[in-house]
């Protein structure tokens, strides 16, 4: 039932997913539905459910812009990078009219565009007057006034208002710095529905209302300071009796307008305020947030419901982990927090506080980060370490253990250990072994010691607690990595260039091990079979295998790797060489030096991060090239991914067979080949007429299309074609070639997965 | 919308001793009850029958006190000289007592004049008791004699001159009517048996033997003299068994507890100490104002009484169940149960809509403070050192400590002051503190000089940090000799696992901006 489908690299939870989500303004839609570009696409989210109704795609590049059409609310215009702005019916999902704008600017104008009234799908439109010359790219500071009246733009520190009556623009000026120091740079600004009044927004906190400003000379404003670091953005309510704005403080501030020492703040919204939004009723309104989220607040200024994606943090400080209980994935997600992941259903299940103090919001300020964590063999124990302060003797450092509570289904603070290194801790481990009763920690910090941990009995007043039980050094070395063995009985800790085997029962040093020069970079024990094989990279270009039986160096081969780490669910182990820019994957038994698999140029830059996440159902593929994915997917981050965004790679073989995938997936396929983009073709490759054929007399009726849609497709099935095995071959060119290519399309098809699962959304739809 | 997070408080470990379930059980007595006797209290023996009086022994007198007064219940005065060894009789009927002018006085509890007077001995009388056949009296004296008695008659049973220096302690068999055992000031203690006429067992203490005492089962006996309490089996012959070197004066006074799990040593060096009667280690210490020349438990550990050499009697009682569960709740008064059910047991009918309150949190008032961002008013609403310290970490996470500390007047300056001198040499304190204590020099810099208490103030501290340095010079100077000491005799793996809280101390200190305080950098960073 298993397709032998080519290993191919899908961005998760990027761009494609969640990431830019949020990144543009989200507008509303007669309060039941929200926009909002993301990535790609411009997404339709109910404001009741929080679910996504629907994904309107068809850009090929970067959505910046979403706007309803005024005429008409239930269509919307959106605008993207890749040179079109398409109106679309987002209640059935139809992309009505595409205006091509051909046309690229060297700088920013902004320019009036004449749509030209027509019935086909994809219109040019041509006639272009350019409006105003050098606007800002932000497109909050921009806004247009009074129904149309006029245009008001800010850049830098000049206010540009242009009346279309008048043809004439009028310019403001404001002076580079006030006499505090304060920075009167324009952030954004909005124009009153109603009234003569631009708000515009400054870096130094404070908002300006301009009134009288047909006027050269008479223009005057009146100055609202509340918020300390720079408006991000500001919005009037469509009656325009009130003003809200936002910023880095998080907080939603509403202003009442005419009577401006009257204020509301919803505070503790959780990440800086990019957006603010307000439906045409002015009964709901939407702040999007840094950390991709958005929130829709009630006019009664009351938090209503949250879209959150996949929280992007600054960086990826720890590890990618899986827990071992719900198979998320974890890693770092709000400022202080861990975010759980589920990779199957590609959600957010939920931010687990581990700092637990209130996040103040201010550029600049040192925050508690979390820096390690770290899962036991069943999930029962997580182990953070959070640490502020950059200088390393003003270093706070706190271990923290949770246990797994059953009742409420998370973890739960057992200990705190505060300063539990003198210096930054560079390793934690939990000890897996599976039968031993005792729970082991080992922590491992520059200060050149390595601790372990052990849950203490319960005593009569308190619950189990976590206490050191050991200390070890080995010649004040500093320890740089710690490795347990799969079944616990020995710990491998590397100091520079030596790795120190210990035993955990009696905490002896056993033996040691080097392979100079360089020091360890990674160190791994072997799974399974493989236990017995210590495996480690020095940054001198080495990997070297050590046979712990004889204590002897078992072979060793020469490249760079920047990451190595080990499958738990089986022997193999993946290593990733950094070359030139571009980053190498091989895949080996530790037994044996040669390599399983090996995929050149899997990603752009170095891999920082990398975990196995077990499958929740086994594949049997009995190729040698993507047997070792039977167990567990690959996921990875390469250092681009986290400056910019979360992107998570997997590498999967593709979709398991279902009677419907056979069919529709070589529909796909064909229709892909006839609109001339056949990258499309790598993903499926035929099966055997026969046995799709005997599938689809196999299934019950009921969970099949309708049999006239099936109809040709059976036929041809039937026929034994020529063009088949040409495919195959166009389709083993086209992995060996550009991936990057591959790597735009994959998300969509990975979307189409769950339609192709279960039939009955198709059917709804 | 989050709600606001509480500053968090962390719970610093307690200096001292850990909490076993025997400094729980020890701990739960009342604050003592101090009577102040004429003299020197010597000894205290409690009735065997309810309700347990007590005899004290004084000076010239013995005072009788029940259970709980404060004043004796009755007094024995007719002596001439000082008064020794004041003992019940198992019945709790009479009572004997030896005195310094060498007469034994026998008394009947009711009575005031003595009964009986026992003349034979030479010089003081320090030890009498009756035996278990309740008809005898055994007596030892400072002219090395220890004798029988007969009560009725009383006349002289038998004398036994073995010992070759003062007898001061001695018991009498609780089971067998013929034995008693002696201690003297020869070192040795005897075991006599009165069917013969010689001692049985001799054993060799060693120091001169202040108090002797038998195990209910009278299989050991625990004897102590000089700085050691030794425990002998007397079913092997009178082999010694364990020695126990506790004390760092003459222990004076032994006692067991009801069940006999646990052994009390009382000693000159001002410490109760109490002791596991199965692997003999210390499991509580009391410590008192004098020296403690005599102890005692009642029944079921109901009080312990102990003498001293001030003439003072301490009683501690036991709490009482409900008293120790108590403690801590009883500082408000509490709204009255009906505030706290109104409306609550209401149940909701069938077609009832319940509206659910969410239920509202409240906010320590420093949180409140820092929920508005009020941050100097914060910093002074808090008001336990833990509590203080962990609001100057928030502010200093927050950045905003400098403007907390700054803009003070006198008054508060010097609260402030009064606050860090008191606790910066705490080490769970220090990280915090010293740099508070930096910013503060660096905010009132300019205005040194100006006001004397805030002057003073300065000074003390400054006086402060030159004796912790010292004192921690001093420490590091011990650790490196113990560091040579230790590396000589104990295995490698031992040395890692001593802890660095010391060094860290003086990190900590060593980072503070003081002028004197170069030179021992440069020698605490090598150390470290």
């Amino acid at each position: 039932m298993v397709e032998h489908g080519d290993i191919r690299v899908v961005h998760r939870g990027g761009i494609a997913r969640y990431c830019r989500f949020l990144c543009e303004r989200g507008i509303f839609c007669c309060c039941r539905f929200l926009l909002c570009g993301s990535g790609y696409e411009v997404k339709v989210f109910s404001t009741s459910t929080e679910e996504c109704i629907h994904d309107l795609r068809a850009h090929t590049d970067l959505v910046t812009g979403v706007l309803l059409r005024p005429s008409n609310h239930l269509q919307a215009y959106s605008c993207s990078t890749d040179g079109t702005v398409r109106l679309w019916d987002y209640t059935d999902v139809c992309n009505r009219l595409m205006f091509a704008m051909m046309c690229v600017f060297a700088e920013f104008q902004l320019v009036a565009v004449h749509l030209p009234q027509s019935g086909d799908q994809l219109v040019e439109a041509r006639e272009f007057s350019a409006v105003l010359s050098d606007v800002s790219s932000n497109p909050a500071a921009t806004s247009f006034g009074r129904g149309g009246e006029y245009i008001a733009s800010a850049k830098g520190l000049q206010l540009e208002v242009y009346f279309f009556k008048k043809q004439k623009p009028y310019r403001f000026f404001l002076k580079e710095d006030n006499k505090k120091g304060g920075k009167n740079t324009f952030t954004c600004l909005a124009c009153h529905p109603k009234d003569d009044c631009i708000a515009t927004g400054h870096e130094d906190g404070k908002i300006r209302l301009w009134r009288n400003f047909n006027h050269k000379k008479e223009y005057t404003y009146t100055t609202l300071h509340w918020h300390h670091s720079a408006v991000s953005s500001l919005c009037f309510t469509p009656e325009g009796t009130n003003l809200l704005s936002g910023g880095i403080e998080s907080v939603l501030v509403q202003w009442r307008y005419n009577q401006e020492s009257q204020r509301d703040f919803l505070p503790r919204l959780g990440a800086a305020i990019t957006h603010i939004a307000v439906s045409p009723d002015g009964a709901l309104f939407c702040t999007s947030h840094s950390d991709n989220k958005i929130t829709i607040i009630r006019s009664s200024i009351q938090v209503s419901a949250v879209i959150q994606g996949l929280v992007k943090g600054d960086s990826v400080r720890t590890d990618l982990m899986v827990d071992p209980r719900s198979k998320a994935l974890v890693l770092n997600g709000k400022p202080g927090h861990l975010q759980f992941y589920s990779l199957q259903r590609d959600k957010l299940l939920y931010n687990l506080d581990i700092v637990q103090q209130e996040y103040i919001h201010q550029s600049g300020l040192e925050q508690f980060e979390v820096v390690k964590a770290a899962f036991d063999a069943y999930g029962n124990w997580l182990a953070t370490v959070e640490e502020r302060k950059q200088k390393p003797t003003e270093l706070e450092l706190n271990l923290k253990l949770w246990a797994f509570d059953e009742q409420t289904q998370s973890f739960m603070l057992n200990t705190t250990i505060s300063a539990p290194h003198e210096a930054r801790i560079t390793a934690m481990c939990f000890c897996h072994s599976t039968d031993s009763q005792t729970t082991v920690l080992v922590s491992v910090s520059k200060d050149g010691h390595f601790k372990a941990w052990q849950l203490a009995p319960a005593t009569h007043t308190e619950g189990p607690s976590w206490s050191c039980d050991f200390v070890g050094a080995y010649h004040s070395l500093v320890p740089e990595c710690c490795c347990f063995s799969a079944d616990g009985s020995l710990l491998a800790v590397s100091f520079q260039e030596v790795v120190t085997v210990w035993s955990p029962a009696s905490w002896e040093l056993l033996t040691t091990l080097s392979q100079p020069p360089g020091a360890i970079r990674n160190l791994c024990f072997g799974q399974l079979t493989c236990s017995k094989y210590l495996l480690g990279t020095t940054d001198k270009n080495l990997l070297c295998c050590w046979n712990l039986l004889t204590c002897s160096l078992e072979w060793s081969t020469s490249m760079d790797v920047s990451l190595l780490l080990s499958d738990p669910f089986s022997e193999n182990m993946a290593a990733f060489c950094c070359q030139a820019g571009c980053t190498d994957l091989f895949v080996f038994k530790p037994s044996e030096p040669r390599p399983l698999f090996s995929h050149k140029a899997v990603c752009l830059g170095k891999v920082t991060r990398a975990v196995f996440a077990p499958r929740e159902k086994m594949l049997e593929s009995c190729e040698e090239t993507s047997q070792w994915l039977n167990h567990s997917q690959l996921y990875f981050v390469t250092q681009y991914m986290v400056n910019t965004q979360h992107n998570e790679l997997v590498i999967s073989d593709s979709v398991a067979m279902t009677p419907f995938s056979v069919l529709l997936g070589k529909r796909s396929q064909q229709e892909g080949q006839e609109a001339a983009s056949s990258l499309l073709a790598e993903r499926t490759q035929l099966p055997q007429g026969s046995a799709a054929v005997r599938e689809l007399l196999q299934t019950p009726a009921h969970v099949l299309p309708s049999t006239s849609f099936l109809c040709s497709m059976f036929v041809e099935s039937l026929l034994i074609s020529k063009q088949i095995k040409r495919k195959e071959k166009k389709a083993a060119q086209y992995t060996t070639t550009s991936l990057w290519l591959n790597n735009t399309l994959c998300p969509k098809l990975s979307r189409q997965k769950p339609s192709l699962y279960c039939p009955t959304p198709i059917l709804h739809d | 919308m989050a709600s606001f997070k509480p500053t968090k408080i962390p719970i610093y470990p307690k200096l001292g001793e850990k909490v076993t379930q025997d400094t729980v059980y020890w701990k739960n007595y009342k604050a003592p009850v101090q009577i102040k006797e004429f003299g020197a209290v010597t000894n205290i023996h409690f009735s065997p029958v309810a309700p347990h009086n007590y005899a004290v022994t004084a000076f010239t007198r013995i005072h009788i006190y029940g259970p709980f007064s404060q004043e004796p219940v009755k007094s024995f005065t007719r002596f001439k000289d000082t008064a020794y060894c004041g003992r019940y009789r198992s019945d709790g009927q009479l009572l004997v007592a030896g005195c310094e002018d060498s007469v034994v006085r026998l008394f009947d509890v009711s009575g005031k004049v003595a009964l009986r007077m026992f003349k034979g001995h030479t010089k003081a009388v320090h030890v009498t008791d009756f035996t278990s056949e309740r008809y005898h009296i055994f007596t030892g004296s400072d002219d090395y004699t220890c004798r029988l008695w007969d009560i009725p008659n009383a006349t002289e049973l038998n004398t036994y001159q073995e010992h070759t220096d003062y007898i001061r302690c001695g018991v009498t068999s609780k089971l067998n009517r013929d034995l008693f055992i002696t201690g003297s000031y020869d070192h040795t203690l005897k075991l006599f048996d009165a069917r013969v006429d010689k001692s049985v067992i001799t054993m060799d203490h060693g120091q001169p033997v202040e108090s002797v005492l038998l195990y209910p089962s009278e299989g050991l006996v625990v004897s102590a003299g000089g700085r050691y309490v030794k425990v002998w089996d007397l079913l092997k012959g009178g082999q010694p068994l364990v020695s126990l070197k506790n004390h760092h004066k003459t222990v004076t006074s032994l006692c067991l507890s009801s069940n006999g799990q646990r052994l009390l040593s009382a000693s000159l060096d001002r410490h109760v100490k109490v002791y596991n009667t199965t692997n003999f280690r210390v499991v509580h210490n009391f410590d008192y104002a004098a020296s403690v020349l005599s102890l005692a438990l009642a029944p079921d550990d109901e009080s312990i009484i102990v003498g001293m050499t001030n003439g003072v009697l301490s009683i501690k009682h036991r709490k009482s169940p409900e008293e120790s569960k108590e403690v801590s709740h009883q500082q408000r008064r509490r709204p009255s149960y009906r505030v706290f059910v109104k409306g609550k047991n209401y149940m909701p009918k069938q077609d009832d809509y319940l509206v659910s309150k969410p239920v509202r949190e409240y906010l320590t008032k420093y949180d409140k403070h820092l929920k508005k961002f009020n941050i100097s008013k914060a910093l002074d609403s808090a008001l336990k050192p833990e509590v203080t310290v962990a609001v100057i970490k928030e502010l200093d996470r927050r950045g905003t400590l400098k403007n907390a500390l700054a803009g003070r007047d006198e008054k508060a300056l010097s609260e402030l002051l009064h606050f860090i001198t008191k606790n910066m040499v705490d080490f769970r304190f220090a990280p915090v503190l010293v740099p508070a204590a930096n910013m503060i020099l660096d905010i009132y810099r300019s205005v040194i000089g100006q006001s004397p208490v805030v002057d003073r103030q300065l000074l003390y501290l400054q006086d402060l940090l030159q004796k912790e340095i010292n004192y921690q010079q001093e420490l590091l100077d011990v650790l490196g000799m113990l560091d040579t000491l230790f590396a000589s005799s104990v295995p490698r793996k031992e040395l890692l696992s001593q802890p660095h809280s010391d060094s860290f101390m003086l990190f900590v200190y060593f980072k503070f901006k003081t002028k004197n305080s170069k030179e021992i950098k440069k020698k605490g960073e090598r150390n470290i």
